[in-house]
C-alpha cells in the first residue's frame, strides 16, 4: 500500500500515523509538506493527520483546506483514491468540501481527551470491512472541535446511503455531534473522516488493538 | 478602500460559545440578556475604488474562506 501523509504547520499526530501505517503495512509512508503541489505517482492512500494546523486560526482546518497540496488531494479523491482524515484531518476534509457538514466547538466547550466507545455503523467500506457492523470498539479522542453538524438533507442522505462509518456508542457522545456521528464516508465510500484516533490503538503497548482493523481493511482493499 | 465583513452562525445552529457568554453575563448582573450569538468581524483594506466590484470580490472571499457556509452566514460592508 503506497501511502502519503500530509504534514501541515501545527500537525502533531503525524508521527503516530506514520508509525501505525509502517507497522501495519510494512511500508514506510511518504511524508509530504503541505506546500508541495503534487502527490507521488501510484499512490493508494492519502492521510491527513490530527493536530492544530495553522493554530486552528479562523476555523479548525480552514486554512489547511486551502493549502497548495489540497488540489492534488482533491484530484486523488476524484480518481477514486483512498483518503483518511483523522481529527484535524476530518476538519480539513469538511472544510475542503471532500466531506459534507462541519465540525463545531464541542457542545460542552471543553477539550475532550479520553477513550470513548465507538459503534461501527457500517462494515461496507474499505475502511471498516475488517469490523462487524454494530460492533463496539474502544478508541481515544482528543479534540475541542468535534461537534459534527450538517443540514437535515445531508443527514438524511448520510443515513440513507449508509455513509456513517462510526457513531459514539449510546450515552458516550463526548462533543454533542448530531446523531452521535463520529466518522463519515464520501459518496464513493473511499474518503473517510473521523474524530477518534484509530492510529493510537494498534499494538499491545497502546493498551489495545481496536484501531488495527481499519488499517488492515485498507491494506486488503488497496 | 476599507471594508468590514461580519460572519455569524446561521439561525438554528447551536452556538455553545454564545451560550457560555450569555451565562457569564447573567452572572455579572445582566439578567436582561435573553440570548447571545458569537461571531467574527474582519476589517480589510482593499486596493481599488470600485465599490460594486469590491463587494462582489468580498462575497467571493466569504464563500471561499472567511465563512463556512455550511454553518455560517456573512454580510459585507464598504466603510469608505
Amino acid at each position: 500500500m503506497n501511502t502519503a501523509i500530509i504534514v501541515f504547520p501545527g500537525s502533531n499526530r503525524d508521527r503516530d500515523m506514520i508509525a501505525a501505517v509502517e507497522k501495519i503495512s510494512g511500508t514506510r509512508p511518504a511524508v509530504l509538506w503541505h506546500a508541495e503541489k503534487e502527490l507521488p505517482a501510484g499512490l493508494d492512500l492519502v492521510i491527513l493527520p490530527g493536530g492544530f494546523s495553522y493554530g486552528d486560526y479562523l476555523r479548525s482546518g480552514a486554512i489547511a483546506a486551502r493549502a497548495p497540496i489540497m488540489d492534488a488531494v482533491r484530484a486523488h479523491a476524484a480518481r477514486g483514491g483512498f483518503v483518511l482524515g483523522v481529527c484535524n484531518g476530518f476538519q480539513i476534509l469538511t472544510e475542503a468540501g471532500l466531506l459534507p457538514g462541519a465540525l463545531m466547538r464541542n457542545a460542552g466547550l471543553r477539550f475532550v481527551c479520553r477513550e470513548v466507545k465507538l459503534e461501527v455503523a457500517t462494515s461496507k467500506s474499505p475502511f471498516t470491512a475488517g469490523y462487524t457492523a454494530g460492533e463496539v470498539i474502544r478508541c481515544p479522542v482528543a479534540h475541542g472541535d468535534g461537534n459534527y453538524s450538517a443540514d437535515p438533507e445531508t443527514l438524511t442522505a448520510l443515513s440513507a446511503e449508509d455513509r456513517v462509518a462510526f457513531r459514539y456508542a449510546a450515552g458516550t457522545n463526548p462533543n454533542g455531534s448530531v446523531n452521535d456521528i463520529a466518522g463519515i464516508l464520501s459518496a464513493n465510500r473511499r474518503v473517510l473522516g473521523m474524530m477518534p484516533h484509530p492510529e493510537n490503538l494498534i499494538e499491545p503497548l497502546n493498551g489495545g488493538l481496536d484501531g488495527r482493523p481499519l488499517f488492515e481493511s485498507l491494506l486488503a482493499a488497496a | 478602500m476599507k471594508a468590514r465583513v461580519t460572519v455569524t452562525l446561521k439561525t438554528g445552529v447551536l452556538d455553545p460559545q454564545g451560550k457560555a457568554i450569555e451565562g457569564a453575563l447573567h452572572t455579572l448582573g445582566f439578567p436582561e440578556v435573553g440570548s447571545v450569538r458569537a461571531g467574527r468581524v474582519f476589517d480589510l483594506e482593499l486596493d481599488g475604488a470600485d465599490r460594486a466590484s469590491a463587494e462582489t470580490r468580498l462575497k467571493d472571499m466569504c464563500e471561499k474562506l472567511l465563512a463556512n457556509t455550511v454553518i455560517e452566514k456573512y454580510s459585507v460592508e464598504i466603510l469608505g
